[in-house]
């Protein structure tokens, strides 16, 4: 997964065509670690057609919170630049990121 | 295969069944949706489990139990159970993933964090409101969080939370805590912390994010509404008012109590072969240490029940 910072967001996410996954993250967020494996994995199956990225929230919180992201994890998918669905705290579960994924691939 | 025992649910309760399912030599299997843990997993500071007080985080607790269990041969897996036949001798659950068979049964699903369920609650989770103080405190660095409920999760997550926030406020629908007296006496010393007695929260409003929320004195009845700091454009609710269990998969299968499994004091439900053992059974204090006892008891009454029903 390519990773983001306050920098090269713009670029990668909002000014990239296509699909973009964001897999919003924090270090002290267990679920959230719980959850990487499963996207990484993610990548490597839907990887050529979605750009799989994340975003160490606890480094860019102000970047974090204009993509109206205030709590972990959050695996979004966005388009042409604009977010267009996620899924939210508890909601984010292995399962339910695949189907997300699914539908946008 | 068939299995021995199947598990479902990797929090404490599942996790030392596993220990002693597997120490017996039963062919065990765990079954974890998400990941490891349970809600400990969340847990800042586990200050009252037996012998945890060095690193007495909840990652670091379970990441112990997890390498018992595996020391000892018990085999894990991530799916979610989905559909089960718990009434045939063979118990048969079937996951998104795979389907697994097993002599017996142990339900260790556990809870979930319960919501206040007002409107806006559910459109501004991860949004402002939270209930994850570990995930999402960060996000609320030198800003204003509220925390809703006065038992010990909220009380001790309150104190957590004053690491980062600029000032904590406790909302309690009753005029005195719940929590046990040596996490009040923390929270009546933090200065980052004030309570707001007799209060509940009616609704959260926010355009994307959370931005105000109106809160009701159960005593006058009066409503305010409570806005985010300009500068800040937002602020943190974190709630812990209490825990719903995990059993929806159950319901109608076995027999419950206010959606709380029901089981004798061996943790047998009415189906024989299937135990509940955790926080999703009916029982007086719902714990860490609690809920590993359940998981031992558990499993050594899954041991007797095989080796009465079957033969090897």
């Amino acid at each position: 997964m390519l990773e983001l910072n306050k920098d090269n967001f713009e670029e990668e996410v909002l000014k990239a065509e296509g699909y973009v996954l964001v897999d919003f993250w924090g270090p002290s967020c267990e679920p959230c670690k719980a959850l990487m494996p499963h996207v990484e994995a993610y990548e490597e199956k839907y990887g050529d057609k979605i750009k799989f990225t994340s975003l160490d929230v606890t480094k860019a919180r102000r970047l974090a919170i204009s993509q109206k992201v205030l709590g972990l994890p959050v695996i979004a998918i966005y388009k042409d630049g604009e977010k267009i669905d996620a899924v939210v705290a508890d909601e984010a579960t292995p399962a339910s990121v695949e189907e997300m994924i699914k539908k946008y691939y | 295969m068939v299995y021995d025992l199947v598990i479902i649910g990797a929090g404490p309760a599942g996790l030392a069944a596993g220990l002693y399912a597997s120490r017996a030599r039963l062919n065990t299997l765990i079954v974890e949706k998400e990941s490891e843990g349970g809600q400990i997993k969340t847990t800042d500071e586990v200050a009252n489990y037996p012998g945890s007080i060095r690193d007495a985080s909840g990652p670091s607790l379970i990441e112990r139990m997890i390498e018992q269990v595996d020391e000892f041969g018990a085999k894990r897996v991530i799916d979610e159970i989905v559909e089960v036949d718990l009434e045939s001798k063979i118990k048969v659950l079937k996951g998104t993933k795979d389907e697994y068979k097993a002599k017996a049964v142990i339900i260790a699903t556990g809870a979930v964090p319960r919501p206040i369920g007002c409107p806006g609650e559910k459109e501004l989770t991860g949004r402002g409101v939270s209930y994850c103080a570990t995930c999402d405190a960060a996000f609320f660095e030198d800003m204003e969080v509220f925390v809703v409920g006065g038992g010990d999760s909220a009380v001790e997550e309150a104190i957590y939370l004053t690491k980062f926030a600029r000032k904590v406020t406790i909302i309690h629908r009753r005029d005195e805590l719940r929590a046990a007296k040596s996490i009040q006496e923390k929270a009546f010393k933090n200065e980052k912390i004030d309570f707001m007695w007799d209060t509940v929260v009616t609704e959260f409003k926010g355009d994307g994010i959370l931005e105000s929320m109106v809160v009701k004195n159960v005593k006058t009845g009066e409503e305010r509404e409570i806005f985010a700091d300009e500068e800040d454009g937002t602020f943190g609710v974190f709630v812990f008012v209490g825990y719903s269990p995990a059993t929806k998969l159950f319901e109608g299968i076995i027999e419950m109590e206010n959606g709380y499994i029901k089981t004798d004091e061996d943790m047998r439900t009415n189906i024989p072969g299937v135990f509940a053992a955790g926080d999703n059974r009916v029982k007086s204090l719902r714990q860490v240490v609690t809920a590993t006892a359940d998981g031992a008891i558990a499993a050594v009454q899954a041991e007797k029940y095989i080796n009465e029903n079957f033969e090897d």
